[in-house]
């Protein structure tokens, strides 16, 4: 049964840039329910990463709502946002997703030391799902001394350990050789699958659209085109080709 | 409380992963700790060995002759002052300080020492250690400081020859060590103690104080019946006794020739090396939170408060001030082993706890506006997101 875990209604963000306004997020509206995964797509300044930066309370828009497992991000100060980024959003950057100075395990086990959730259980939990991210051996190493992917996967693991309402991800991929981004995308869209969550990934590559349930292209701003079957979204991954 | 243990957590694993650049700060807060500790005991030492025995009087105020400035070498009182001195209401006694300065030649080293000249029993002369005070009238008899006697040897019933110059010529006389006294350094020498008779023959003298036997004391120790009466019984001096002028121990004790001079100097020394410390400390953990901005924006972006960021690094910062003090200090206390006893080194417990309070505000102090800047850290724009 799905569930509605991230709704946006209306949503509007403008700037002002000498003296003109721009609508970096002009009246989108989506939703995106629990277990499916959705890409946002566009070009460089079509408002991918803006709208994302709202989706993760770390903006606040224009006018319009954002509900994320029915909580209304507009009605919230800023104490209770950083409470719903900590309880019910999952993250992954582009890079310097990890605290360098905790090992892997520390870096996921993190999530739940920020919720008070860690125990015995999760720190288990914990090394179970980075050995399932092919980490098994890489637990007790830092940041540093693991590859770009291999960090990815970790940041993958954190976003997910603590059983979020919705995960998003910014550009994943953007340091990474193209095997590397096949792997980190194909993990990620089955542990949101497996794991019942509501998935957003922000790409440029629009080859990484085969492993998402729907994408969702912008341009200046507006969601100007939804793909949901998998046909088109595999005509639209083997375009680039 | 959740907040605390989680800053803590951060802040601790960040100084373990990261010990080797931690540690070379903590080894500059060491140094600065060093060059701290051992400026606060230099003051203390110089301070002591110029103060001690004016520091240590059994007594609450010091006659000086009218218009001396309080200044001990330029006072040279009448005889008779003392007496009028004893006789004014409020006092319980008065004796009589002599000062000068002269030589014991009869040690492998010439050594230069203060030849006080007060009388046994009263007001100027400390309390014994051991041994006995000398007799009156010239008995060639003398109290030593216990750190002359350590340093040259000597025990009670030796006998030391000392040098004084009188008019154009050297005269040596033996004095017997009958007693020892204990911190009792004047104008920056150890002193001995003879019976006021004494010290008139065997202090330097010039040609025309040759002529003269009476001894001129230059001040007057004051003690009095009532040590809350101070100022009353100073008043009562003024307008009883004719050419004097009266002041307090502190007041004499900063009126010693090059006290205060010397003590600001010493004290100007020990505020740059703080604030020396207080500027790189700051600089160091300045550059550190904007190497760190990427890494506190994820952890803002993630769901840590502004309190975890903040708290987390004013601890890093306690943690490594307190390990850089505490290796200065171990530092300090194993130089100290070694140093020469000639220099005026002193360790005082409460001017090394105050300075090792100070070194330990220093770091959260220099942190400050690190502190403040991680806290002002903007996730979005930390992660170049916006």
């Amino acid at each position: 049964m799905s569930n509605i875990a991230l709704e946006v209604r209306d949503l509007v963000k403008t700037f002002q840039l000498d003296g003109s306004t721009i609508n970096a997020v002009d009246q989108v509206s989506f939703q995106v329910n629990s277990g499916e995964f959705v890409a946002l797509v566009g070009p460089s300044g079509s408002g991918k990463t803006t709208l994302l930066s709202i989706l993760a309370a770390l903006l606040t828009p224009t006018s319009g709502q954002v509900l994320i497992d029915g909580q209304d991000l507009a009605k919230m100060n800023e104490k209770q946002r950083v409470k719903l980024r900590r309880e019910k959003i999952g993250f992954t950057f582009q890079s310097n997703n990890l605290i360098p100075f905790l090992t892997a395990k520390e870096n996921v086990e993190f999530m739940l030391r920020l919720n008070g959730d860690l125990n015995h259980a999760g720190r288990i939990r914990s090394g179970e799902l980075l050995a399932r991210l092919g980490l098994g051996d890489r637990l007790n190493n830092l940041p540093a001394q693991m590859s770009g992917g291999q960090q990815q996967r970790v940041a993958i693991a954190r976003a997910l350990i603590h059983q979020p309402a919705v995960v998003l991800a910014d550009e994943p991929t953007a340091s990474l050789d193209t095997e590397r981004a096949f792997q980190v995308v194909e993990t990620f869209a089955h542990l949101i699958h497996e794991n019942n969550r509501a998935g957003v990934i922000v790409t440029h590559d629009l080859r990484m659209c085969q492993y998402v349930d729907r994408v969702l292209q912008m341009q200046d701003g507006k969601l100007v085109r939804e793909y949901t079957s998998q046909k088109e979204i595999m005509e639209l991954a083997q375009a680039i080709h | 409380m959740k907040n605390f243990f989680l800053a803590a957590y951060l802040a601790i694993k960040e100084v373990i992963r990261n010990r080797g650049r931690f540690l070379m700060v903590a080894l500059v807060i060491a140094l600065i700790t060093l060059l701290v500790l051992f400026i606060a005991a230099l003051g203390e030492g110089l301070s002591n060995a110029n103060r001690q025995y004016v520091a240590n009087l059994d007594a609450q105020l010091i006659v000086f002759l009218e218009k001396s400035d309080f200044s001990i070498t330029a006072s040279r009182l009448e005889t008779n002052t003392v007496k009028s001195v004893r006789r004014v209401e409020g006092v319980a006694d008065a004796g009589p300080i002599y000062t000068s300065n002269t030589e014991i030649v009869s040690l492998e080293e010439p050594l230069k020492i203060s030849m006080l000249g007060v009388e046994a029993d009263r007001p100027g002369m400390p309390a014994l250690l051991e041994g006995r005070y000398f007799r009156g009238g010239e008995a060639r008899e003398a109290v030593m400081d216990k750190s002359v006697a350590e340093r040259s040897n000597l025990k009670i019933g030796d006998e030391i020859r000392v040098r004084s110059t009188q008019g154009t010529e050297d005269q040596f006389y033996n004095l017997k060590i009958v007693g020892l006294v204990d911190k009792q350094a004047y104008f920056f020498q150890p002193t001995i103690f003879v019976p006021a008779a004494t010290w008139e023959l065997v202090r330097p003298q010039s040609e025309s104080d040759l002529n003269s036997d009476t001894p001129f004391p230059n001040i007057i120790a004051v003690k009095l019946d009532d040590p809350t009466q101070i100022e009353q019984v100073k008043l009562r001096l003024l307008s009883q006794v004719a050419n004097i002028e009266v002041a307090d121990i502190e007041t004499t004790i900063n009126n010693i020739p090059g006290y205060t001079a010397q003590q600001g100097t010493v004290q100007t020394q020990g505020f740059f090396t703080l604030l020396i410390g207080v500027l790189v400390i700051g600089g160091f953990f300045q550059i550190q939170i904007l190497q760190k901005v990427p890494q506190i924006g994820v952890l803002k972006a993630i769901g840590s408060s502004n309190a975890v960021v903040g708290v987390s690094a004013v601890l890093q910062i306690i943690i490594v001030t307190a390990i850089g003090v505490g290796i200065g200090a171990l530092l300090t206390f194993l130089f100290s082993l070694g140093l020469p006893s000639a220099i005026p080194l002193e360790f005082n417990g409460t001017r090394s706890i105050f300075a090792i309070i100070l070194l330990l505000l220093i770091g959260p102090l220099g942190g400050l506006v690190s502190i403040i800047y991680a806290v002002r850290i903007e996730p979005l724009k930390a992660l170049r997101l916006g």
